[in-house]
């Protein structure tokens, strides 16, 4: 075997590797294996390494992507609220107990027709990351856009949610307030009401902070935004229990819109201008909109009932298992 | 004489007063983890359970590969834990009332909400509102299960929605929430329940306290996320120790029957 391909291993696999090798060296003493059983050993062990290269060079294709969609010149929710909708009203607070600015909630006007617009905002430089808390939501947050939600659907307005966070803040407060039942009862809001919901992730799909935004009839997903279970980072440190493993953790959990539409976790995926949609934020804001308004006027024509239960069945049908 | 060590006092406990107590320390009240087969074992009454989607298991769709496989991780839990995944659901009756019954485990890769107990709470919820019997789940997990990529995120949308045609139904839905019990379990069914139970010191949180000290750089004190202030903050209706969860559950049972 030429050793030479060894120094092109990625690292993370490069001990099993060696392992391999050292076993088949310790073969090759026993006397009577014949060549040929070697011959094969070292043909499977060099496909071996070409995937191991092929998985690395895959998970740097994925990080690409994952750093595209936390680009800060990306257009945000209040970047799409402006180029979409016209005499858009902000409303705040969730009448509990505060107001979290990290979710965008209010009504405006598409076409003539009054839709309610929610969405995670984190905010373009240091001041407004503050302010708007990175786009990490905290139960006022989800309690306001239950509220927004409730009312649109009292009114028959359409919802359309733009999903863009690193996940819901994870702090005290934040935990006592109950953010894991604001979040349960997000989703439960969102299979309850009957209007049409279109769900847009435009930049990070983190976890479930995302989720309770994104129970939609239709969900897209921008070309390079993600929508994750767990971010690369945490995903690492928790099954390789090391930052080394990030990327490849970036591509196992299958976190693109490519292949979210192949598990169709998304309906649909909107292309972004070329070199993603940082490069051209006024061109992709219009993009959104072009598809925000056809979505719009295929689902304002489905009836209510319709709408909810076939939002319910294809959430229920998600899942992949044996079943003997 | 088997003895065993209370994880938080350090005593030890003889094997029999350990069992007979349900796992519970006699001296400082500690609740220690059980399986869910010995969950299923104290809660139902005897003969009285029978399994649902018994014939559904995980596979590794996502060829999802860390420093090992999904798939040899699941082998390797099968052959462990109590069940052939985080969940056992069934129908089973507790002093009398007809139940639909889910017990969580969290030796099974550390009770993670992946398709198959996305199903098994889909199942369960039909026969619930077939049958026009109450809900109640027993719950544990770390989270979602990481494996399974963004398809374990939409089990939370998943049993969410299956779970919400059971109340939509009028019929009661009941919690235990048992240590530990975070993520995607947290933020989804756990916390839809119409009555919420917690056993003592349970912790029961969306991030951990790994995660919170992480953000905030200091520790979290030391209660967060346990039973006691999740219920000074309206988080959880009650904590009932172990020994009286049955006769609480049969009676909040009996007060849903009107
Ligand atoms: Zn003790």
């Amino acid at each position: 075997m030429d050793l030479k391909k060894l120094e092109e291993i990625p690292k993370n696999y490069l001990k099993e590797i060696l392992g391999s090798l050292s076993k088949l060296e310790k073969l090759k003493k026993i006397p009577f294996f014949t060549g040929i059983h070697f011959k094969d050993a070292e043909r499977a062990l060099e496909r071996k390494i070409e995937t191991y290269k092929s998985v690395e060079r895959d998970a740097r294709r994925v990080w690409k992507i994952v750093e595209l969609s936390r680009n800060d010149n990306r257009p945000q929710c209040r970047d799409y609220i402006k180029g979409i909708f016209e005499d858009f009203v902000d409303l705040s607070g969730d009448r509990l107990t505060g107001e979290d600015k990290s979710i965008i909630a209010g009504l405006g006007k598409i076409n003539g027709r009054t839709v309610a617009a929610i969405g995670h905002n984190k905010g373009k430089d240091i001041k407004e990351r503050m302010i708007y808390n990175f786009g990490m939501g905290i139960p006022q947050g989800y309690r306001k856009s239950q509220r927004i939600m409730e009312l649109a659907d009292r009114f028959g307005f359409p919802i359309v949610t733009f999903i863009d966070t690193p996940g819901a803040y994870p702090a005290i407060e934040a935990e006592d307030d109950g953010q894991a039942g604001a979040i349960a009862k997000s989703i439960s809001v969102m299979f309850k009401v009957k209007v049409p919901i279109i769900v847009v992730l435009v930049g990070e799909g983190g976890s479930g902070g995302a989720l309770a935004l994104a129970i939609g009839n239709e969900v897209a997903m921008l070309e390079n935004s993600t929508y994750s279970v767990i971010s690369p980072e945490g995903c690492a440190a928790i099954l390789w229990k090391n930052p080394s493993g990030t990327k490849l953790a970036a591509r196992e959990l299958r976190l693109t819109s490519g292949d979210l539409l192949k598990l169709k976790i998304i309906d649909r995926v909107i292309p972004e201008p070329l070199g993603g949609a940082q490069n051209a934020p006024e061109r992709m804001v219009k993009i959104v909109k072009r598809y925000v308004t056809g979505a719009l006027e295929r689902y304002v024509r489905i009836s209510g009932d319709e709408l909810k239960s076939a939002k319910a069945s294809k959430f229920e049908s998600m899942g992949f298992f044996n079943k003997e | 004489m088997e003895k065993n060590k209370c994880k938080n006092c350090n005593k030890e406990i003889e094997n029999e007063i350990f069992v007979l107590n349900l796992w519970v320390c006699p001296y400082c009240n500690y609740h220690h983890t059980i399986d869910a087969r010995d969950r299923l074992q104290i809660t139902a009454d005897s003969n009285s359970f029978n399994e649902l989607g018994k014939n559904i298991s995980s596979v590794d769709f996502l060829n999802f590969y860390d420093i090992k496989s999904y798939g040899e991780r699941l082998k390797e839990t099968r052959l462990k834990a109590s069940l052939d995944d985080a969940i056992i659901v069934g129908d089973a009756q507790i002093e009398g009332n007809d139940v639909a019954l889910g017990i969580m485990d969290f030796g099974f890769m550390g009770g993670s909400m992946g398709s198959v107990v996305g199903e098994k709470i889909k199942i369960l919820s039909n026969y619930s509102i077939g049958k026009n019997i109450p809900l109640v789940i027993f719950c544990t997990s770390g989270g979602a299960r990481m494996q399974e990529g963004t398809i374990s995120l939409m089990q939370m949308a998943k049993t969410v929605s299956s779970i919400g045609r059971v109340k939509e139904n009028r019929i009661p839905y009941i919690t235990v929430i048992t240590n530990p019990t975070s993520g995607g379990v947290s933020a989804s069914f756990a916390t839809i329940a119409d009555i919420i139970i917690a056993e003592p010191h349970a912790l029961f949180c969306f991030a951990g306290p790994r995660v919170i000290k992480q953000t905030i750089k200091k520790n979290p004190p030391p209660d967060f996320g346990s039973a006691e202030r999740n219920l000074k903050n309206g988080q959880v209706d009650m904590i009932v120790n172990r020994g009286d969860l049955k006769d609480t559950l049969a009676n909040l049972l009996r007060l849903f029957r009107g």
